[in-house]
């Protein structure tokens, strides 16, 4: 076993180039931030490509399966002996997995950013956080135990909302960045307690004592139940609301479309490819706790995933802003991954849905950031973010065009790309273990393909708007990472996920199960054949069919109203019923209070100063008649 | 010869001084009067050092340092307050305590 101990510089280095960018910030001219931070990212990137090299092919003994090892450990809070907080880095096959997935992604975008953002206010700024972001995000997938995940989690929260936040003088730019805080944060709180509830019940932090499914840890569960299901599934769904926040799924999936105000290299990186998946990432870290002894709570996994996917997929056949269809389709593609989780059962074949999970975590980011990008570079050329203000762009922006198309057959599940083989890995998983979940994604997938093609006819076919000016191809920076990353959406799939990223870290038997492929195939096949009958040339049709749904139209255009339901709870009850009284009880009684006490004594003062009168002899004899009256005190009375 | 006056004589003198200087501190409006009047107390106080001192331990000196150093302290003490009251003469060009009370809320 060879050391793994120089991967604790894989975090640390975007760490040390935020502190020293941030820090620098004013000193550093036009691109020089830029090219530290993605200097700095390489590195990273190298050397988790190593990592993942060393881990699955030159340390690997053929015919075992994948360990999980502690590369590093530090004591970091020492409470008492039996409870200590500890930091470190543990590698196993989904934290390597990650790795590939965060750097490559991050390290994309730091150089696409490079053209994207070019001449902003705060480019060394913008820089500082998106190392900031790479850092939290790889000391969260690389964490040992529940509590330093947790502070990860925090800080990728944070990163999160400084980005968003990025362009702070927009108004409706800060209230998605403080609404993302708000509503990941109060969905953190459910991860707390789930947190503490577990630990609680079985004595430790760590992942490795935690999951080991022969272990004291998972043996010593059970216990005491509530509401007739045991304290650990409790624990297990509080711990899934904290996944289901960062996850944005419903109905916690408020802060995912306005979170769009961001750059849109922000949203490709964790809007879209990273800080989001963590909630899969979460269950799937916890997965042997999950199917052992919490399978009603991997129910609730599969039935959330499966509801968000179907949500989500109808508000995106409505949207107009290409930014928030990537949106909704990127929460519709997390809800696969939930899905499949929660159908998925422990070791072997039967672990055949947490492989798919993992391995359309790995194929989703590569094609969803390739898609938000590509959307970055069309509103680099058009200055717009609604799809009513573009058309016709094939001709002026052909590399976008391309990659864009292969994007959208990626996601829409057509072979050979990268995104059929890991949905049909998810289909045939829930296909096996629950027929209506399998309907409902089988469904999802068809609208999936309608509404990326009609997101992509709506771009690039059509015909020209009034442009400001000819719009054109983004510079060769921002390309290269997009043909990049569609190179590893149309060849990712071709990975042998089955062999590396299995539940119990041995390889299975996979094979496409053409029974499930072929409809698979068809259903996006006649998704894409809508979407081109509908919106390829401009034809009345799209309006008819909205208007002959019009009630379900208009709901799912408002996106079914949940926001306004949130602002109904918040201002008209929770304000109104409990922040008021105690509002008042504050402003009233204890700053009452206080403020009597305040009165009291300025009243008082000004009645006694006229004692102070300067007059030296006055305080003398004050002295000396208070002496006198002491001694007689002490003489006659005592 | 001391041993033929008796005790009370001595506190009744000291007693009289320092009510003399009780009395002329609280009265007297002249700032260097008002520093006699002090040193008259602390004369009383050296009294009856030396006289509760003589009579009651007589072969020890306890009584008669203290004394000395209440004496030194008075030494300074008149130095440093004739200083001030020099600076108080500057500046108000009075040294009457009775136009002397700026010093208030």
């Amino acid at each position: 076993m060879s050391s793994y101990a120089y991967t604790l510089l894989i975090p640390l280095i975007p760490f040390f180039v935020f502190v020293f960018v941030g820090m620098a910030e004013d000193k550093l001219k036009g691109k020089l931030g830029g090219l530290i931070g993605t200097t700095g990212l390489g590195i990273a990137t190298f050397l988790s490509y190593y990592t993942a090299f060393k881990y699955f092919i030159s340390d690997h003994v053929a015919g075992t399966g994948y360990t999980s090892l502690k590369a590093f450990e530090i004591t970091w809070l020492h409470l008492t002996d039996k409870l200590t907080i500890n930091l470190g880095v543990l590698i196993d096959p989904i934290s390597v997995m990650m790795l590939v997935v965060i750097t490559t992604v991050s390290f994309m975008v730091h150089i696409y950013s490079l053209g994207y953002m070019e001449g902003e206010k705060g480019f060394a700024r913008f820089y500082a956080f998106l190392s900031l972001f790479s850092f939290s995000m790889l000391g969260l997938v690389l964490a040992t135990n529940l509590f330093q995940m947790y502070i990860f989690w925090e800080l990728v929260g944070v990163s999160s909302f400084l980005l968003i936040g990025y362009y702070y003088e927009k108004p409706s730019a800060f209230s998605a960045a403080k609404k993302a805080f708000i509503v990941t944060r109060f969905a953190d709180l459910g991860f707390l307690i789930g947190i503490l509830i577990l630990s609680f019940n079985t004595g430790t932090f760590d992942f490795k004592e935690l999951t080991n499914p022969h272990g004291v840890a998972i043996a010593s569960m059970g216990g005491a139940a509530f509401m007739g299901l045991s304290v650990i599934t409790w624990a297990l769904i509080f711990i899934f609301i904290g996944g289901a926040g960062k996850s944005a799924m419903f109905p916690l999936h408020i802060w995912l479309p306005d979170a769009m105000e961001g750059p849109t290299p922000v949203s490709a990186l964790i809007h879209a490819a990273t800080m989001v998946v963590a909630g899969v990432y979460l269950v799937a870290r916890l997965f042997p706790v999950y199917s052992q002894t919490g399978p009603a709570a991997l129910e609730v996994v599969a039935w959330v995933g499966a509801f968000t996917s179907l949500f989500a997929a109808v508000i995106a056949t409505t949207q107009t802003d290409i930014k928030r269809v990537l949106a909704f389709s990127t929460m519709s593609q997390i809800g696969y991954m939930m899905l499949s989780l929660g159908v998925s059962k422990y070791g072997g074949e039967d672990g055949l849905g947490f492989m798919a999970s993992n391995f359309h975590l790995f194929t989703h980011a590569m094609f969803k950031a390739l898609l938000f990008l590509g959307a970055g570079a069309v509103i680099h050329a058009v200055h717009s973010n609604d799809m009513n203000d573009m058309g016709g762009l094939r001709k002026y922006l052909p590399i976008t065009h391309i990659t864009f198309l292969i994007a959208c057959l990626t996601i829409a599940g057509i072979p050979p790309f990268s995104g059929f083989f890991s949905k049909d890995e998810i289909l045939s998983a829930a296909f096996e273990s629950n027929k209506i979940l399998f309907g409902i994604e089988y469904f999802v997938a068809g609208l999936t393909a309608f509404y990326m093609f009609r997101l992509y006819y709506n771009i690039f076919w059509g015909h020209d708007r009034h442009y400001h000016h000819t719009p054109h191809e983004a510079p060769l920076v921002m390309t290269v990472p997009l043909m990049i990353l569609a190179f590893g959406s149309i060849f990712s799939g071709f990975l042998p996920f089955h062999n590396l990223v299995t539940s119990d870290g041995l390889a299975f038997e996979s094979h496409i199960d053409w029974m499930i492929a072929v409809p698979s195939i068809l259903v996006g096949v006649l998704g894409i054949a809508v979407a081109t009958v509908m919106y390829k040339k401009e034809n009345a049709l799209p309006d008819k069919v909205a208007a002959s749904f019009s009630f379900f139209y208009r709901w799912a255009f408002k996106k079914f109203y949940v926001d306004e339901f949130y602002l109904f709870v918040t201002k008209k009850i929770i304000f109104n019923y409990i922040s008021r009284p105690v509002a008042w009880f504050d402003r009233h009684i204890v700053d009452g209070t206080m403020n009597g006490i305040a009165n009291l004594i300025v009243f008082v003062s000004f009645n006694i100063k006229g004692l102070q009168s300067g007059r030296v002899q006055q305080y003398a004899f004050v002295f000396v008649g208070g002496v006198v009256a002491l001694v007689l005190i002490f003489v006659y009375l005592a | 010869m001391i041993d033929n006056i008796p005790l009370n004589a001595f506190l009744v003198i000291s007693t009289l001084m320092f009510f003399i200087g009780i009395y002329g501190f609280l009265t007297r409006r002249n700032l260097i009067t008002m520093l006699m009047s002090i040193e008259l107390i602390l004369n009383s106080v050296n009294i009856n050092f030396v006289v509760f001192n003589h009579f009651l331990y007589p072969n020890q000196l306890h009584g008669h340092f203290f004394s000395l150093i209440v004496i030194a302290v008075a030494a300074s003490e008149a130095a440093v307050a004739i200083a001030i009251i020099i600076n108080i003469y500057r500046n108000f060009k009075s040294i009457d305590v009775e136009n002397l009370d700026q010093m208030k809320f």
